[in-house]
């Protein structure tokens, strides 16, 4: 197991902060960095720009209709909080798993996730049609005297999508208190002392700290775990509720965490690779963290190959003829290219992963990595448009074709989580020091006879 | 090293955590009441004439349906006409200055602009004649407005009010021949002045489409 | 919030134009400008906040008899080509806002098409000709009277040599009054007739087989055998309406009388065709050429066509209980022929009667002709066109426009400032049917008096008023006018009841034309039956008519019954067609005829004939509003005079460039799920004799509902539906329904709440149509209201899932969910689109929406409400019949039934009981409110059946079904 090490090369306790906090503090920003910073802010420019022209016009500047009445706005909600899981899986069931090596990698796929469910939380809200009145679905006394529809699944949403977000952001927090700490006393202004201390929260390493420090983060650990599960499981039922052929199927929440999984790694790893090229970081995120991620991915991605097989299977085997036009019309409808496409981005191709070399190789993770994340959100298109388009009555069949504003949207939104994630590299250490030291000091406690 | 922030500044960091934590919450609490809070108590508005219904119904006894002569068969219970002020005041106060505007509007054959005390959203379907038939007293949501000198909203119109009487309409309900008398229902239901009509289940009276459509 | 509808409280109200006299008639009292300025004040208070605004309330100020707040309705007639329909105008606070047909009409029996529908629309449309124009340049409006004064006395001494009057078809007897009056005064002057949608060859017809002009009119309740050739007596031309009502209750499904059946032969799908039993293709050459066989074969000659042979041998076995119906678009030799034919068979006389010519016995095409070469010979020097459009629909063949130019003095009075009036020296705003005082004609000549509902918006004034400027000083109005004709000069009591009762009714009673005694002469009638190898076929657009209404937005977007195109009309031709020009839909082919060219976009409809090519008329205005101008091709001018309706082509060749339609059906299979299902006589026979067990409904876990009251259903009766469309725009007008446009319409986003699907059985060259209306199915197990997260689709206690607009959030959930998808989503603020009418104009008890919110119907609760205050208020429930839905009241064919299943008297209990009742996708277990009748058919066993999956599936059995009821109640 310990075979290859989770931190290369001959690195000291003082050595492993200096690094990582250097990037923060001290290490001169890299030209590539800036570049990224302002492209993404363009594009998060044009977002927000489209947000304001969607809320002076209305949602039909998309491209949305009846029947498709969903579209992108759907599917890109379930696919950010797709990759929104990735982040709190690593930092909590690998933690209760005792699995050391998330160590390096949990910080920033956890600011990931947070930025992810974040950007899937604006969706619905752009979605709707009235989103002044959108805080209708949130239970509270009113003088209409009148309650949210609890038995919409779009109201379980809210609460599963906020708890999530809720807890993500405190687990997270919590975890960074000892490094702020560490920011704070290392830093080179006062205003920078005075920021990171005021979020340290007085925090001065004592063992009484760090007895209480492992004890909240454990029972948070264990608090995040089953939301991991839960979110997308009760966002799957937004659709296995409805009635839709290709909607209405009872795998959906299993088959749906599973693609978030897929998904989440895939930009964990997207993430990873450049990180640790441009910052140096390749001792701390080594080969062997990539090689593990691959392996998730691989995992992942055969349970939703295994979910393909069986909507296929049940479809025909229930011989309801609803259901085996849905799978027909996926097939050889006007929308086969994207039914085609998400097999072969999601089974085929990442079968690649069986192989070493290909886990081994950063060119070629990073590669499948941006492939996975096509595939999956080529598949939650899939599910929301297709299914819609050809449902029961002939008459009423239709199809979706997008409009700029519904692209803008969707690369704005990219481009908007990207930004988010270069300003985190800058303002708090992408690597979590402490634990670091602490896998530096487990190494020598191995080593000891 | 240096603490960066001194016990002092601690404390009063922890202060003002607290202080936020309160000004926020009284704030929320403030606006909701403010925005969708019942109000019940309303101004008088400024009326072109300053017309007493206190003095034509409480002192005169006009009956209400008079001047408001729709009030049973239509949704709306009819503002009177100029015409109807003439047939009073072409003999009455001729020489007032205040009912100059009525007797402008009688020579022009403009009509009198008045301001409007009870106003619901459009969405809201409201229909006097059904209240009246089914014997739910003006008093029930115009309040005693043979004493009021310049009529006011006494009811907050508020959907959670509406409902109140429409899941429990019993209590407001009166001899259907009773109806325009100024006197609190309470009252009249004690000296036997029972409802004589009957009503639709409380089921349907708080269907949406009711009043929304 | 504020986008919402006012209700009628806010409304000013002295907005109301009308103040009655003691007899309660309206006369006017509003000056436009007035109007305008309180529709504005409408306007400002209608966009108030929702909190508080500061809102006025402006009463009276001297009382009206009508209370605040309460609908009128009065009696009133429109004309199309001549012939009134009888209507009941709906007027809240005096602005007239829906029209009903008149039960008491016998071309309404309280029907309407969708032209009196849209007729609301027209009157508020705000690009109607507003002031006296002179050469375009707006006048006073004394102007044209000045101008008249000299050159009447100069006329009145050249005894009118040189005044001519060019009118439309018209059946006023006021107006024809008027006419001989002027007659009196101007010897030498002549009138003219000219009506795009002319009449002339079925008068040419009957000349020819009568020796004088006369008009059928059917009794279709009487035949079990009709065959019609290329005749759409169901869909278009006076009484069509009363006919579709008759020819449809005979195909009810009943022992006696027996279901009827119907051959048709026709070039191009009409609604008649598709209602057929046996429909053939067939271009205008083989239908006379089946005419002709059916002749022979009825005078016993042999004939190979096996259909032919077939209706002749029905024909026969049905002597004096069967007809044979004539198109307009017949050569006369043709219609001759047909009346010989029906005379052998016993029809003339019973089935078919005749009456004089209710608009006179006129020739436009003649007429016309006659008047352009006067003009273009410089004998016109004074000409009054009173309504149309001749410069737009003249015949290709008749130069009229420039003949038009050389007239020195020309007006035109008509509602727009329109190609016509560009050409004519003077234009003259035309007050509009619901404006102003007239009287009209029935096809069977009963007679209507037209009474205004409102104050002329734009000012103007009618023809009657326009005429009295060339006569003689009269006393009184128009009012008096119209009065006089119908009661003479009497003024006493009496005569004032029976004027009142003339204008409560809406009719003048026993007016109707007595038939005429014509026997049919001998003579050989051989209509022309050389093939040509294009032929086109000229139509009146299905909602544009001659093209007068193309400035109506709600008339655009109607989609076309077989085509289901909207905002567009295109060459149509049959699949081979269009295989042989290699052309698709979208394509362009450029069409010649004489030597006029015209560019038209290609769509590809089944059951058209092949080598012809129909070229609806209508579109392609110059001058007729924003809404209308430039919409679609113009295809009068490729019309020649002498063959209005079909004409051989010069050339007909593909042209680059595409075109972009927008249609709101994509798919016409029904992919054997049956949602219409068909059924024969003799299976449905079976069924009502021995009804097979009813299965049982599914199971479901949700609790039951109870309803208290009542609970309203509907039953929709596919075996009379005849794809009209009257529903969908009767509920648009009823409802606030917004247009959305052709670019919307595109992205399918149209809004009507009850749709007509049209479905094709069968092969692409003699497919069978089906049409199945599709409102709200108000299920009981409703998949809308599990999703909604706000609850803003609920179902009430009367078992309607009633949308609460303000509510709505717009996640729209509840339209992916709706199997049926009869949700309508409002993407954009369409309420706010140019076209749409004013505030003024929409129903005040159906709130407006805005974006973001969804909408569907609701079974035009604002209805039942209103019946429910009123019997609430009378303390007793609602009778049977006392709700009558939008959709319901226009049905021409009365194939919707609705009502209170509670009581198991009602009439739709009673439909539902009915063997072939039948809910749409009832394996879904959602139970609709809204059940179907199947379609029955009678196809004739002799007739071979068409080739291809003709009645494929277990469609022609009719699974019974119990209309999805739940719980007691």
């Amino acid at each position: 197991m310990a075979s290859t090490p989770l931190i290369r090369g001959r690195w000291g306790y003082a050595s492993i902060t200096d690094k990582i906090a250097d990037i923060v503090l001290r290490r001169p920003t890299h030209w590539i960095w800036g570049v990224g910073l302002l492209v993404t802010l363009l594009m998060s420019v044009f977002f927000f720009g489209a947000m304001g022209y969607l809320f002076t016009r209305g949602v039909g500047i998309w491209g949305v209709n009846i029947p498709v009445a969903w579209g992108f706005a759907i599917g890109n909600f379930v696919w950010w909080i797709g990759i929104g899981h990735a982040g709190t899986f690593i930092s909590a069931f690998l933690l209760l798993l005792r699995q050391k090596w998330r160590n390096s990698i949990n910080r920033f796929a956890e600011a990931m996730t947070l930025f992810a469910a974040g950007i899937a939380g604006i969706w619905p809200i752009l979605h709707v049609g009235r989103p002044w009145f959108a805080y209708w679905l949130v239970p509270y006394p009113n003088v209409m005297n009148y309650w949210p529809q609890w038995r919409s699944p779009l109201v379980w949403d809210f609460f599963a999508i906020s708890t999530y977000l809720i807890v993500s952001l405190v687990f997270w927090y919590v975890g960074l208190v000892p490094d702020l700490a560490t920011l704070r006393d290392r830093a080179t202004s006062k205003t920078k002392a005075m920021v990171y201390g005021f979020f340290a929260l007085g925090w001065r390493g004592e063992a009484r700290h760090w007895a209480r420090y492992e004890i909240a983060y454990l029972l948070l650990g264990g608090l995040a775990a089953p939301l991991v599960v839960s979110v997308h499981s009760i966002v799957s039922l937004d659709f296995a509720v409805g009635n839709t052929p290709g909607y209405h199927s009872t795998i959906f929440p299993p088959y749906f965490v599973a693609g978030a999984l897929y998904s989440g790694f895939a930009m964990v790893l997207t993430l990873a690779i450049p990180m640790r090229h441009f910052f140096g970081l390749e001792d701390f995120i080594t080969k062997r963290h990539l090689d593990n991620a691959a392996k998730i991915m691989l995992a992942t991605g055969l349970i939703v190959a295994y979910g393909y097989c069986m909507e296929v299977f049940t479809a025909f085997y229930s011989n309801d003829e609803y259901e085996i036009g849905m799978t027909m019309n996926r097939f050889f409808g006007p929308y086969a290219f994207v039914y085609w496409g998400v097999i072969t981005c999601n089974v085929v191709i990442p079968q690649l992963l069986w192989f070493r070399f290909a886990r081994y190789n950063v060119w070629i993770l990073f590669a499948l990595s941006l492939v996975i994340q096509l595939g999956m959100w080529s598949e939650r298109f899939m599910i929301v448009v297709t299914s819609l388009s050809r449902d029961f009555l002939p008459s009423s069949w239709g199809l979706f074709v997008p409009s700029i504003w519904d692209v803008t949207m969707l690369i704005g939104s990219i481009g908007f989580f990207f930004f988010l994630f270069l300003c985190f590299i800058r303002v708090l250490p992408a690597i979590t020091i402490f634990e670091m030291r602490e896998l530096k000091h487990e190494e020598l406690e191995g080593r000891q006879p | 090293m240096a603490q960066v922030f001194s016990a002092r500044a601690v404390l009063l960091l922890k202060l003002a955590a607290l202080g936020a934590v309160v000004v926020m919450g009284t704030g929320l609490i403030a606006t909701y009441k403010y925005f969708w809070g019942p109000d019940t108590v309303a101004e008088a508005p400024e009326q072109p004439i300053p017309f007493s219904h206190k003095h034509h119904v409480g002192d005169d006894g006009i009956d209400c349906r008079y001047c408001h002569d729709s009030v049973e068969k239509s949704s709306f219970a009819g503002i009177p006409s100029t015409h109807t002020c003439m047939s009073c005041h072409s003999q009455l106060f001729t020489d007032q200055k205040m009912l100059e505007p009525v007797r402008a509007s009688m020579a022009t054959g403009q009509p009198l602009h008045w301001t409007r005390v009870h106003t619901l959203p459009d969405f809201v379907y409201f229909d006097h004649s059904i209240h009246i038939a089914k014997g739910v007293g003006c008093i029930e949501c115009h309040g005693q407005v043979d004493r009021m000198p310049l009529v006011r909203r006494v009811a907050s119109l508020q959907m959670q009010w509406c409902l109140e009487c429409h899941r429990d309409p019993e209590p407001h309900r009166r001899k259907s021949s009773l109806v325009f008398v100024m006197r609190p229902t309470s009252e009249i239901r004690a000296e036997g002045g029972l409802p004589d009509t009957k009503i639709q289940s409380t089921r349907r009276l708080t269907d949406c489409s009711t009043c929304h459509r | 919030m504020s986008e919402l509808r006012r209700t009628f409280e806010e409304m000013p109200q002295q907005a109301v134009p009308l103040e009655r006299d003691a007899a309660g008639q309206p006369f006017i009292r509003v000056t436009r400008r007035e109007f305008l300025k309180l529709s504005a004040a409408a306007a400002a208070l209608a966009t108030a906040g929702c909190r508080g605004p500061v809102e006025e309330i402006v009463p009276y100020v001297n009382p009206r008899l009508v209370a605040p707040g309460l609908p009128q309705f009065f009696a009133s007639a429109m004309t199309l080509g001549g012939c009134a329909t009888g209507v009941l105008v709906e007027s809240n606070m005096g602005r007239p806002t829906k029209i009903e047909g008149n039960p008491s009409h016998p071309a309404s029996l309280g029907s309407t098409s969708v032209f009196e529908q849209a007729a609301i629309l027209e009157l508020w449309d705000p690009d109607r000709a507003s002031a006296l124009a002179m050469r375009g340049q707006p006048q006073a409006s004394d102007a044209l009277q000045t101008a008249l004064l000299g050159r009447m006395q100069r006329l009145e001494q050249r005894h009118g040599e040189g005044l001519r009057i060019l009118m439309r078809y018209e059946s006023s007897p006021t107006l024809a009054a008027q006419l001989q009056a002027l007659a009196q005064r101007f010897p030498a002057m002549r009138v003219h007739s000219w009506e795009p949608l002319h009449r002339d060859h079925s008068l040419q017809g009957a000349r020819l087989a009568f020796g004088r002009a006369v008009e059928p009119l059917y009794r279709f309740g009487d035949a079990d055998v009709v065959v019609a050739f290329g005749a759409d007596f169901v869909g278009e031309g006076p009484g069509h309406l009363r006919y579709a009502r008759e020819f449809m209750d005979r195909r009810r499904y009943r022992e006696n009388p027996p279901v009827n059946r119907l051959y048709a032969f026709e070039p191009t799908p009409t609604l008649t065709g598709a209602i057929a039993d046996h429909r053939d293709a067939r271009s205008p050459a083989e239908v006379a050429q089946a005419l002709a066989q059916l002749a022979g074969a009825l005078g016993g000659g042999k004939v190979d066509d096996p259909m032919v042979a077939a209706a002749a041998r029905d024909l026969q076995a049905h002597r004096g209980r069967c007809v044979v119906v004539p198109g307009e678009a017949l050569a006369p030799e043709a219609h001759a022929l047909v009346h010989r034919m029906n005379a052998q068979l016993g029809a003339a006389g019973t089935v078919v009667q005749y009456i004089a010519p209710i608009c006179g016995d006129v020739d436009c095409t003649r007429s016309l002709q006659e008047l352009v070469a006067d003009m273009a010979a410089g004998r016109v020097d004074t000409l009054l066109i009173l309504g149309g459009n001749p410069v737009y629909d003249a015949p290709g063949d008749i130069a009229f426009r420039d003949a038009l130019a050389r007239v020195p003095f020309s007006v035109h009075h008509a509602l727009r400032m329109d190609e016509t009036s560009a050409t004519t020296t003077w234009h003259v705003p035309l007050t509009h049917f619901l404006e102003h005082w007239s009287d009209a004609r029935a096809f069977d000549g009963t007679a209507s008096v037209v009474q205004p509902v409102v104050a002329p918006l734009h000012g103007g004034f009618s023809h009657h008023e326009m005429l009295a400027m060339l006569l003689a000083p009269v006393a009184g109005g128009p009012r008096d006018w119209v009065r006089a004709q119908w009661l003479g000069n009497a003024g006493d009591a009496q005569a004032g009841e029976r004027w009142r009762a003339l204008l409560r009714d809406g009719i003048v009673a026993d007016s109707a034309a007595q038939p005429v005694q014509v026997a049919a002469r001998n003579g050989d009638f051989t209509p022309p039956t050389a093939a040509q190898p294009w032929t086109l076929v000229f139509r009146p657009d299905q909602s544009m008519h001659d093209g007068e209404f193309a400035n109506n937005a709600w008339l655009q977007e109607i989609p076309r019954t077989h085509s289901k195109l909207v905002w567009d009309n295109a060459a149509y031709v049959s699949p081979a067609s269009a295989q042989k020009l290699g052309v698709k839909s979208g394509d362009r082919i450029e069409v010649a005829s004489g030597d006029a060219r015209v560019v038209a976009p290609v769509w590809i409809l089944p059951g058209q004939a092949d080598d012809t090519i129909t070229l609806p008329l209508g579109y392609g205005r110059a001058r007729v509003g924003r809404v209308g101008n430039g919409v679609g091709f113009d295809a009068y001018p490729l019309r020649p005079a002498p063959m209005a309706w079909a004409a051989p082509a010069r050339s007909v060749r593909r042209i680059e460039g595409e075109h972009t339609f927008a249609t709101t059906q994509n798919h016409a299979e029904m992919e054997e799920r049956d949602p219409v299902r068909r059924i024969n006589v003799p299976e449905a026979r079976e069924l009502h004799q021995k009804p097979i067990e009813n299965a049982p409904e599914p199971e479901t876990l949700y609790p039951g509902w109870t309803y208290p009251g009542y609970r309203w259903a509907m039953v929709v009766d596919l075996a009379t539906c005849i794809g009209c469309n009257a529903c969908t725009i009767a509920c648009q007008a009823e409802n606030n329904i917004p247009t959305v446009g052709k670019e919307e319409v595109r992205h399918g986003r149209e809004m009507h709440w009850i749709r007509v699907d049209r479905y094709y059985e069968g092969s692409q060259e003699r497919p069978r149509t089906h049409f199945q209306p599709v409102p709200c199915m108000q299920c009981e197990n409703a998949p809308c209201e599990l999703v909604c997260p706000v609850g803003a689709t609920v179902h009430d206690s009367e078992g309607i899932n009633v949308q609460v607009y303000n509510r709505c959030v717009g996640t729209r959930f509840c339209s992916n969910n709706c199997p049926y998808k009869v949700r309508r989503f409002n993407f954009l603020h369409y309420t706010k689109r140019d076209g749409e009418p004013p505030l003024d104009a929409r129903n005040p008890q159906v709130t407006l929406r805005m974006r973001g919110i969804m909408e569907k119907c609701n079974y035009c609760l604002q209805r039942i409400t209103r019946a429910r205050l009123e019997t609430e208020r009378e303390g007793r429930r609602i009778r049977d019949g006392e709700v009558v839905t939008a959709c319901q009241a226009v049905c021409p064919t009365a194939a919707i039934t609705f009502g209170d299943l509670s009581d198991p008297e009602s009439a739709v209990s009673k439909a539902k009981r009915s063997p072939l009742d039948y809910a749409l996708l009832r394996e879904l277990n959602t139970r609709p409110r809204t059940t179907y009748h199947a379609k029955v058919l009678n196809p004739n066993p002799d007739v071979p059946a068409p080739p291809a999956g003709e009645g494929k599936g277990e469609g022609h059995m009719v699974p019974p079904t119990t209309p999805g009821e739940r719980g007691g109640g």
